[in-house]
């Protein structure tokens, strides 16, 4: 079994704190992205659990031990990184083989099991080749192939497809899905691209300068985020926010900054009346529809055939972006009214950043 | 000229011209004679050096000195012993004929035709012009070998500059490998320590250095000339500054995958660093083979004696056998010019390269 654990881990260095008490349960077989801003400790926490950045208090747990202590190479784990990090010096053959030499791993064993991976991830036409002469897909189809030949307990990945073109990235990201389905190994992966973690992720851990801001499977997250950073991480494009206050009266009647009035549902959220509030709606939830209590001025139209984007503002500044499936008529300098289903509404504490969503 | 760039023979990049169809341009005037002003004065002193390694001892004194290696021609002469320089008579009665001579006394020589030996002819010295021709004296060359312990001499050279160079890559890339890639407490400090050396001039540490060796009973041994100068501050900046562009990422793959740090040493950075460490092979290896100074102190015996230190044992007090000097000094250069040959590309190399992916 290869469940990894964290426990209130830490890191400092001298006084900037990185890494600031994070606890997280990954399962055997999950493949769990950790996601967030540059910057967020996401790679330091990988890197962390790799054993190659030492731990300032906490535990890390792999299986049933106790890793703290223990050096990199032995804790049973495999890491491709951002830059793959391949022996530019050796063939991709010798790249393979030089984790098995390590361990003493008998020569026809090695030759086997480089031949497997090999077929498995289409590089075996590239054996003889030396780093510097393959192209960027096929340099880190090699650097996931040096993790896989080493079957380790678990896959860490840093960022590996932030090197390749847009569509060369699209291809990866599904073989390494499938990659994940075939091995079932547990996998940690790291990414700065929202898009990658909801894609590929069993459980996606939201980071924040050193806090788990948030974690859970993707849709869980998209559809409770738990707080403002998050609902405004994940999704694409990120959710519009507007902050207004709840009626001192009516704990119904929410006003915005821009004075329009919107009515929420009843029983989803746990606001106080008078409460200064931050309503959330995601843009493909906002519609241009004439009864719409918003008013919104509309500054740009991005038209991509299949779907239209309209970005605009509130009167009060306040910006929107609306996504119709389809295209529009509406153009650059229209008023429109927008409204939206209240029951896609998320609501936040504006001092907290919390969500208000009643358990 | 019809060229594209990069599909230039040698001789075509050598001849290029700015001018066209031919005629040259006054900028082609200007750097050509600047070019061969450099070939000359680079070039004519080792010239000079080689041709006059193939004189004889007399040649080599004759004034005005030549620039070809010339010899007297010398013939037999039946029914006596020796060779004998031919002369060409330039006066007197015998003008034209090419004469032997036989011997000769104050101011008149004796001298035979060899077509007629028995005849003695007497001849004023001013009317006789001895006969050259180019001939190189190989026995300066022989001689090393025949009265000179050469080989014994080119040993000790040999092996002090290989085991001092392979004992100082090692010292040197193992210090920059620490000094690089790892973080440890007083690391500047270190560095700082080992550059700092550089400002120390050798002369200063010379005394105390003859000391220690002394004490340690390396004093008369090649060990004694190789081992205190096997580390040096200018080594270890040179391949830390090169080793510290090896991405970290490379190390820290090589550490997940199993190897350790001394597996880490050999198998990624040696082999990466290699630009770098060929410089340095280079800069040592000239370095060892011409050191002299260290090398006088140390070594007192001539069976100890570098070819340097041969090559100076060479110049007396009252007289300098300048034939042997110059064949010595020739072979001196001559491993040094090859290694410099096949390993200087490195040197480019070396700067040029990242080491990067």
């Amino acid at each position: 079994m290869a469940n990894v654990e964290l426990k209130n881990l830490k890191k400092a260095y001298d006084e900037a704190e990185v890494i600031r008490g994070i606890d997280m349960q990954i399962e055997h077989g999950e493949f769990c992205v950790f996601v967030g801003p540059s910057g967020c400790g996401k790679s330091t926490l990988l890197r962390m659990i790799s054993g190659l950045e030492g731990i300032t208090s906490g535990d890390i747990v792999i299986g049933d031990d106790v890793v703290n202590a223990i050096a990199a190479a032995d804790r049973g784990l495999a890491m491709v990184f951002q830059s793959y990090a391949l022996y530019p010096h050796m063939t991709v053959r010798q790249n393979l083989s030089f984790g098995l030499e390590n361990i003493n791993t008998p020569r026809a064993e090695i030759t086997e099991k480089i031949k497997q991976v090999a077929a498995m991830l289409q590089i075996d036409q590239l054996l003889e080749r030396r780093p510097k002469d393959l192209s960027g897909g096929q340099r880190q189809r090699v650097a996931i192939g040096r993790a896989v030949v080493r079957e380790p307990r678990v896959f860490l990945f840093d960022e590996p497809l932030s090197n390749l073109d847009a569509e060369l990235r699209v291809g990866m990201r599904a073989e390494i899905s499938a990659l994940h389905k075939r091995l079932g190994n547990t996998m940690i992966y790291v990414t700065h691209d929202q898009v990658e973690a909801m894609t590929m992720a069993d459980k996606i851990a939201v980071l924040r300068l050193g806090v788990l801001e948030q974690f859970g499977r993707p849709l869980d997250l998209y559809n409770e985020p738990e707080n403002l950073f998050v609902a405004g991480f994940i999704g694409s494009p990120k959710m519009n926010f507007m902050t207004g206050s709840i009626d001192g009266a009516d704990r119904s009647l929410l006003t915005l900054d821009t004075g329009e009035e919107i009515r929420l549902p009843e029983g989803r959220f746990s606001h106080q009346v008078g409460q200064s509030v931050t309503l959330g709606v995601r843009p493909n939830e906002l519609q241009p529809t004439d009864e719409g209590v918003l008013h919104m001025e509309v500054a740009s139209v991005e038209q991509l055939g299949s779907d239209s984007y309209l970005y605009g503002a509130l009167g009060d500044g306040t910006r929107l972006t609306v996504h119709n499936p389809g295209q529009t008529r509406v153009g650059a300098g229209d008023q429109v009214r927008l409204g939206a289903d209240p029951g896609t509404f998320h609501l936040f504490d504006t001092a907290s950043t919390l969500t208000l969503r009643a358990s | 000229m019809a060229n594209t760039a990069g599909r230039m023979t040698l001789w075509q990049m050598l001849t290029a011209t700015r001018g066209k169809n031919g005629k040259l341009h006054w900028t082609d005037w200007v750097s050509y004679s600047y070019l061969i002003l450099g070939v000359f004065l680079m070039f004519f002193p080792v010239v000079w050096l080689v041709l006059s390694s193939f004189k004889t001892e007399a040649d080599l004194q004759r004034y005005p000195p030549t620039f070809l290696p010339y010899q007297q021609i010398t013939v037999e002469l039946p029914g006596m012993d020796g060779q004998f320089p031919l002369f060409e008579i330039t006066g007197g009665e015998h003008e034209g004929k090419t004469l032997a001579q036989l011997r000769r006394v104050g101011l008149v020589a004796q001298m035979v035709d060899p077509s007629n030996p028995d005849e003695r002819l007497r001849i004023d010295i001013a009317d006789r012009q001895p006969v050259q021709e180019v001939r190189l004296a190989v026995e300066n060359y022989t001689g090393l070998f025949e009265r000179f312990n050469f080989l014994r001499f080119f040993f000790n050279s040999t092996f002090i500059t290989v085991a001092a160079t392979l004992l100082m890559l090692l010292v040197n890339a193992m210090a920059a490998f620490a000094l690089s890639k790892y973080q440890f407490r007083g690391r500047t400090a270190v560095l700082l320590l080992v550059i700092g050396t550089l400002m120390i001039p050798q002369t200063v540490v010379l005394v105390p250095l003859f000391l220690i060796v002394t004490e340690m009973g390396m004093l008369n041994s090649l060990w004694g000339v190789i081992i205190p100068g096997a580390a040096t501050p200018t080594g270890v900046f040179l391949l830390r500054q090169y080793m510290i562009t090896i991405p970290d990422e490379i190390l820290d793959a090589a550490r997940m995958d199993k190897a350790s740090e001394w597996k880490i040493f050999w198998r990624i950075i040696v082999p990466l660093s290699a630009p770098a460490i060929a410089v340095l092979a280079i800069l040592a290896i000239m370095w060892r083979w011409n050191d002299f100074l260290w090398p006088l102190i140390v070594l007192t015996e001539s069976e100890n004696f570098t070819l340097q230190l041969a090559l100076n044992s060479f110049q007396g007090e009252l007289q300098t056998e300048w034939s042997s000097l110059l064949a010595m000094t020739v072979l001196t250069l001559l491993p040094i010019a090859l290694v410099f040959m096949f390993l200087q590309k490195y040197i480019a190399t070396g700067i040029a390269s990242t080491g990067g992916k």
